[in-house]
């Protein structure tokens, strides 16, 4: 036991020595997490379209002034007006604007004859999301425009009552679960791999084998050692970035003890996972030539950035496998709808499981001499 | 009592064989020393016999213990300086030293004693605190030394100890060698490819060379057991035919290596070889240029049995391959 905490304590040491890793591990996700979260998921506002109205009636005039309406409150467009179409469409074409509307002559002989009027948009759709955001914010608007009144008392068409269980999730909130997985997994990456394969190449190793420490005392204690270094980091994203997603009542004690858990669980997974991928390992350009698309294959199809049910078929088996997706997983249900253990029971039974089994792998594969 | 006995030890990288059916035995109390070129195999050998790497075929008994079947006892009765710089740079001298000594689970209050001794042994007592990186090569290899001893080995395996120090450093860690030898009950088994490092501090001495013990004895010995007591080194401003022959004749002669103009000879007697030979010379009417005479060395002991010069096997083990180099480093594939 106390050659296993020998090796912990020297490695606990030498991280408290090193700012540089300690910012890399729990800082640069915070940032990513902030960086990130803000990219994506915000509101699209201040979308330049044209107007062309080359009917000018008075239902005309009064579709315009909705959209100017828009314009003016939700911020959602900046309006130019055109007085022919062509011009327009050659702004559009230019990238000076993101859409045409246009009004086509006659549109207010049909509103008046209920002979199917329409309205035209035309936009740049390079950009999937400020398309969608202006058909969306277009088609509500055109909704009410069309409707007769007096309505009929009676609808025969069943409508959707929509009931939100959790007050809204900004993306940043919904990025955080992935985010705490990430610091955890590179300080697995730089503590459990980089620094691991650096020691061993440096001839440290060496000097711990011709100790009488047995081959046991040896993993427990790098395994421990680089899974309290991803415990501290996972701990400071748990806390800070509940606070800087603006998670609601984020010091919540039982909530941070269950978090608590499930960083402890998950550090552990990726920790001996990380040992099972250096075990045989020596070089150490390694580990830093395979972590960048380590990141990426176990990052992304987690889930952590975007749901899973919208991943092809080869991408949800990865799913299956990846430990990050039961970490995500489990994040997302305490961090954004605040459950209890059963929630997660599954998840936290999934990661120990594999960290058994890469651990046990791991234990095979090591060998106490060089 | 012997410490160490190695019995018909052979350790193969695949087909390259790095160590080649070595025996010799070590008597407790001994300074032996390990003498070769590099990728003459004395680290396999060495890491053999620290339990670091299995042998492939033969056996080796430290302390009476077998380094495959009872390798946990040889861990506890040997202490180990790897050929690389093995301290933690981010740890102070002191934590390096408290690391090892609660890996060899050495109780506290033991712990504290043996380490500030031992720092003091080394004369980095006031040292203790500051973090290694700041030390330079010499104040390194001495932390070292000190962590080795941490736990009072009978036996003390040094792979290499003042390979990349300047000379300073180096006598510094010699006189520091012999000290603790001195004063502590120690065996002590390093490795070298320094001559006069050899001559120095061992007792006794097997000079390997491309994993085959080629000779073995006290420093003395070796130098006495090659021919002739002196070696001269004389160049000449002519050399007729036949004159190899003539300076071979001369009394108390042993061996004459002639390179050109310049003669190397061996003699029983240097001093009269000299008188004959500088009357001889002047007979036949050639200048003698230079003349120097030398007591044999190391350096001669391991060109008589090896057959060339330390420093070209030196060179030419750049021509062993770069794998089995990187292997032998880092241990098999």
């Amino acid at each position: 036991m106390n050659r296993i905490w020998a090796i912990i304590e020297r490695d606990l040491r030498r991280f408290r020595r090193s700012p540089t890793l300690i910012v890399v591990s729990m800082v640069m996700p915070l940032v990513q997490l902030v960086v990130l979260g803000h990219a994506f998921g915000g509101k699209v506002k201040n979308v330049v379209v044209g107007v062309v109205d080359q009917d000018h009636g008075v239902p005309a005039v009064k579709l315009k002034e909705m959209f100017q309406a828009v314009a003016a409150n939700a911020r959602t467009f900046d309006t130019i007006p055109y007085g022919d179409r062509s011009s327009a469409l050659q702004d559009l074409r230019n990238g000076k604007i993101s859409g045409v509307l246009n009004i086509p002559p006659h549109f207010s002989r049909k509103v008046l004859a209920g002979a199917n009027p329409r309205v035209a948009l035309i936009e740049d759709n390079t950009d999937q999301f400020v398309a969608a955001t202006l058909e969306g914010t277009l088609s509500e608007m055109l909704g009410p425009y069309g409707q007769r009144s007096p309505q009929p008392r009676l609808s025969a068409r069943a409508t959707l009552s929509v009931v939100e269980i959790y007050p809204y999730v900004p993306y940043v909130q919904y990025l955080l679960p992935g985010t705490i997985v990430l610091a955890i997994f590179v300080s697995a990456m730089i503590g459990g791999g980089i620094i691991y394969i650096d020691d061993k190449a440096r001839g440290l190793h060496e000097g711990y084998l011709v100790t009488p420490i047995r081959k046991y005392e040896l993993i427990m204690g790098f395994n421990l050692a680089g899974a309290t270094k991803a415990i501290v980091a996972g701990t400071v994203l748990v806390t800070c970035g509940s606070l800087i997603a603006g998670i609601p009542d984020p010091l919540n004690v039982f909530r941070l003890a269950r978090m608590l858990l499930l960083v402890v669980t998950t550090s552990l997974a990726l920790i001996s996972m990380m040992f099972l991928l250096m075990v045989r390992v020596s070089d150490p350009l390694i580990p830093r030539a395979i972590f960048g698309v380590l990141n990426t294959v176990l990052f992304f199809p987690s889930g952590a950035v975007y749901p899973i049910q919208a991943f092809p078929p080869w991408m949800r088996a990865i799913a299956v496998v990846d430990p990050f997706t039961y970490a995500v997983h489990g994040f997302k249900s305490l961090v954004l709808k605040n459950t209890g253990l059963a929630a997660i029971g599954v998840d936290l039974a999934v990661l120990a499981g594999f960290t058994v089994l890469t651990m046990g792998a791991a234990t095979a594969l090591f060998r106490r001499t060089l | 009592m012997l410490d160490i006995e190695v019995d018909n030890l052979s350790k193969y990288f695949g087909d390259f064989c790095a160590v080649n059916g070595l025996s010799f035995n070590v008597q407790h109390g001994e300074v032996f020393g390990l003498l070769g070129p590099n990728g003459a195999g004395k680290s396999t050998l060495i890491r053999m016999l620290t339990t670091l790497v299995p042998p492939t075929s033969g056996s080796a008994r430290i302390n009476g213990f077998d380094v495959v079947r009872a390798a946990n006892d040889v861990r506890q009765c040997i202490g180990v300086i790897p050929q690389a710089m093995t301290s933690d740079l981010d740890l102070s001298a002191d934590e390096n030293m408290r690391i090892f000594a609660k890996l060899y689970g050495i109780p506290r209050e033991k712990r504290r004693r043996t380490i500030r001794e031992l720092l003091e042994a080394v004369d980095l007592g006031q040292w203790a605190d500051k973090p290694v990186k700041n030390f330079s090569g010499g104040m390194r290899r001495r932390l070292e030394i000190a962590r080795g001893l941490v736990h009072e080995p009978r036996i003390f395996f040094l792979d290499e100890p003042t390979t990349g120090l300047d000379p300073v450093s180096r006598v510094a860690v010699w006189e520091m060698l012999a000290r603790l030898k001195r004063e502590r009950d120690l065996t002590i088994l390093l490795t070298t490819h320094y001559m006069d490092e050899a001559d120095k501090l061992c007792d006794r001495i097997a000079i390997i060379d491309h994993g085959n013990l080629v000779a073995l004895d006290s420093p003395l010995k070796l130098k006495a057991s090659i021919p002739g007591k002196n070696i001269l080194e004389v160049s000449f401003s002519d050399v007729p035919p036949g004159w190899t022959e003539t300076v071979t004749a001369l009394p108390d002669v042993a061996e004459v290596r002639a390179d050109d103009h310049v003669f190397r000879i061996s003699s029983h007697n240097g001093p009269r070889t000299t008188v004959e030979l500088m009357e001889t010379a002047r007979k036949a009417g050639i200048a003698v240029v230079s003349l120097s005479v030398q007591s044999t060395t190391l350096d001669d002991v391991f060109v008589h049995y090896t057959g060339r010069q330390l420093r070209d096997a030196l060179q030419a083990s750049t021509r062993v391959p770069a794998e089995v180099l990187y292997r032998q480093r880092r241990g098999p594939a």
